[in-house]
């Protein structure tokens, strides 16, 4: 019997989401608002869950579009989402903060969760200490006209933590602990002074300062030269150790995925297509798309120039607002135009995330018996 | 006997800046034979982008090029001035596909009118008899004829990028030189860029020099690498002795520091520190302050080119001693 996924936390699991959608409304032009036309809607993301375990490294992935950076940002309320569930389970400091400010978030599971999904806008503030992101862009992400000490004293002025002498302290500690050294130095600077690596350093001291547990980096390295992102990345893998921190780690990048995430989640037009642990996912891809995303990436081997590289994936990504029906991935399918036995349900209905061999799920009807899938489905 | 299409000797571009002088490509030398594919890989700021610049004779003021030759096709192109290049060099004889091929259309003309201006201005062509030409460029790059009528918003990445291709191919250059042509694309769409230029190349014999940060690119089609670092070619080789037997300590450590997504899982390695600043680069060898191996001597006086196998030339003190 296919089991569909549906989040099963655990003691250990930190945060898990349950269908969640973010979308956003397009502008109407004048001529649909006056014929009544519905509103449309970019569907960023489209119905995904999720779940992440204490000192996961889960990594999203997919190409740009897809839809990876709108859900780290909503898991964590820097976007609001459209429906769903985002459940995490809170520190007593989070907790205890809010109950301060009056707010009781109810627990919706015996595991003392909450949804953030449910939070009011106004009870967010204390959230940031729990939750915090590494941009991608370490060029546009720090205020150039801002001191490095200054960029980091910010949230810590926010929050209210410290007396001028601690949060010199705390600044002081955050740079050690991203190796600028000696800190006093990189305190004065501004960050056109530092080169790429050190400002995504800068990034990283300021998303931890507060000492949150779960970061979501959104590509920390890809504007990085490739003979430094292993230095960043080595740095936060230590970061993780030493404070035990979880993170998502959004990537295009399925190579590097490969060697830093501990689970990954493929996203194709605002859906997950395939999740499991990272090796198995990408040593034995089942999707079509897991496919076509794996055989493209280049390798540093000579004889891959007598070849042409063979890319089984056709066509161009769809625009998020109309989204194919039946399986999204359909138009651009090889799989799907060699199998007649499933193109009735590739057509008409969305595959579900079902389990194919343990801990390892994938949306597509190649995979068990629809007939049954879709009975599941029903109930 | 292969013949030889471009050489380049001692070639020196300097930018003078009111900070001081960047000698941003300081005395490389290379050859690139006719059907030949060239990968000029680099850190960004190594000077790998001004190199194409100065062969295609279009390097941005404060920039100059003060020393060095350009051989193509057995004429110094240095000597011509530079209307002469214009008229009988650039797209006739050597056309680039630029970095962020993607804001490089002009966005209020459709596509068919950009590419049928090449045949226009280069050709005496009027538009009428420019048009089939304009046709068959785009099937060549896989893209619907009808398709002339767009303007560039709409179309895709992937799809602007092989404009850019056509645009580049219109004339039949025997050279081409291709700067970054796939960053910003996904990896599916950088694939099929990728396969449709190795396919032109082997049609139509084209020279193509490569230049990217990512090595992984380089190895899909280059026969020849060269590597920069700091303004200096430090390796140059086969692609098959550059990758399979790389002798710099730098090209050591970037073949190192690339994921993999075949094979096994090593540690990934990094190279400390930085570049250098291209005003003041540090005495003898350039990357001597990130290299694990130096030496006294590295730190005084520059490597000499050192040939380790035929045709596989190292800069490095390491190699000169033995």
């Amino acid at each position: 019997m296919a089991r569909i996924y549906v989040p099963e936390p655990t003691e250990k699991t930190i945060l898990y989401v349950k269908d969640l959608k973010t979308w956003f409304p397009l502008r109407r032009g004048i001529i649909e608002v006056l014929r009544r036309l519905p509103r449309r809607y970019v569907h960023a993301v489209d119905g995904v869950s999720f779940q992440i375990e204490e000192g996961d490294v889960f990594g999203l992935a997919g190409e740009s579009g897809c839809g990876k950076t709108t859900t780290g940002k909503t898991i964590i309320r820097l976007i609001d989402p459209t429906s769903g569930v985002i459940a995490y389970k809170p520190r007593k400091r989070l907790l205890d903060e809010w109950a301060e400010m009056g707010y009781e978030p109810p627990v919706i599971d015996k595991l003392g969760s909450i949804d953030l999904a449910k939070v009011p806008s106004k009870y967010l503030k204390p959230l940031r200490k729990e939750m915090q992101i590494i941009f991608q862009d370490p060029y546009g992400s720090l205020n150039p006209r801002a001191r490095i000490y200054d960029i980091l004293e910010e949230p810590l002025l926010i929050h209210g933590i410290g007396t001028r002498e601690e949060r010199y302290e705390f600044v002081a500690k955050a740079l050690e602990a991203v190796k600028l050294i000696p800190p006093e130095d990189f305190m004065r600077r501004y960050p056109h002074q530092l080169s790429g690596g050190q400002r995504q350093r800068v990034g990283i001291a300021r998303a931890l300062i507060l000492q949150p547990r779960f970061i979501v980096a959104d590509e920390p390295v890809s504007m990085l030269d490739v003979s430094i992102r292993a230095e960043i990345l080595e740095l936060m893998m230590e970061l993780k150790r030493r404070l035990g921190l979880t993170y998502v780690f959004i990537t295009h990048d399925l190579a590097l995925a490969r060697y830093i995430t501990n689970k990954i989640a493929i996203m194709y037009l605002g859906k997950i297509v395939e999740m499991g642990d990272t090796r198995r996912v990408l040593e034995n891809p089942l999707h079509p798309y897991t496919k076509a995303l794996i055989a493209a990436v280049p390798d540093p081997d000579p004889r891959n120039r007598h070849i042409l590289r063979e890319l089984p994936i056709k066509g161009e990504v769809p625009s998020a607002v109309n989204i194919p029906r039946g399986c999204r991935f359909r138009p651009r399918c090889v799989v799907y135009d060699n199998t007649p036995r499933i193109q009735k349900y590739c057509q008409t209905i969305e595959p579900p995330l079902i389990e194919v061999e343990k801990g390892h799920y994938v949306s597509c009807w190649l995979y068990g018996e629809p007939e049954e899938i879709i009975k599941s489905l029903r109930k | 006997m292969p013949e030889k299409l471009l050489e380049v000797r001692d070639l020196k571009t300097y930018f003078y800046t009111t900070k001081g002088v960047v000698k941003a490509v300081d005395g490389i030398s290379f050859t690139l034979n006719k059907g030949e594919v060239m990968g000029l890989a680099g850190e960004s700021g190594c000077g790998k982008s001004t190199t194409a610049y100065s062969i295609i004779r279009l390097v941005p003021p404060p920039g100059r090029i003060v020393g060095g030759k350009i051989i193509f096709e057995g004429k110094n192109l240095l000597d011509m001035d530079s209307e002469e290049y214009r008229r009988k060099i650039r797209w006739k004889k050597i056309s680039m596909v630029f970095q962020g091929a993607m804001n490089a259309l002009n966005p209020v003309y459709t596509i068919g009118d950009q590419l049928a201006e090449v045949f226009m201005i280069h050709r005496g062509m009027t538009k009428r008899e420019a048009m089939p030409h304009v046709y068959e460029l785009l099937s060549m790059v896989g893209i619907d004829p009808k398709r002339a009528k767009s303007y560039p918003h709409e179309l895709s990445g992937g799809m602007k990028q092989r404009v850019m291709i056509a645009m580049a191919l219109a004339l039949h250059p025997p050279l081409v030189i291709a700067d970054e042509p796939t960053t910003a694309l996904d990896v599916v769409v950088q694939a099929q860029i990728m396969n449709l230029l190795k396919k032109l190349q082997r049609e139509h014999g084209i020279s193509i020099i490569l230049i990217t940060h990512d090595l992984s690119l380089i190895a899909e089609i280059a026969d020849k690498v060269a590597i920069m670092y700091a303004g200096k070619i430090v390796e140059y080789g086969t692609a098959d002795q550059v990758y399979l037997n790389p002798q710099h300590p730098y090209t050591k450590a970037l073949l190192n520091s690339i994921p993999r997504i075949r094979g096994e899982i090593s540690k990934l390695e990094w190279i400390p520190g930085q570049p250098p600043d291209l005003i003041a680069p540090p005495p003898g060898c350039r990357f001597h302050p990130r290299c694990k191996f130096k030496m006294d001597i590295c730190m005084k006086e520059e490597p000499p080119v050192i040939e380790v196998e035929p045709g596989h030339y190292v800069a490095c003190w390491l190699h000169a001693k033995k």
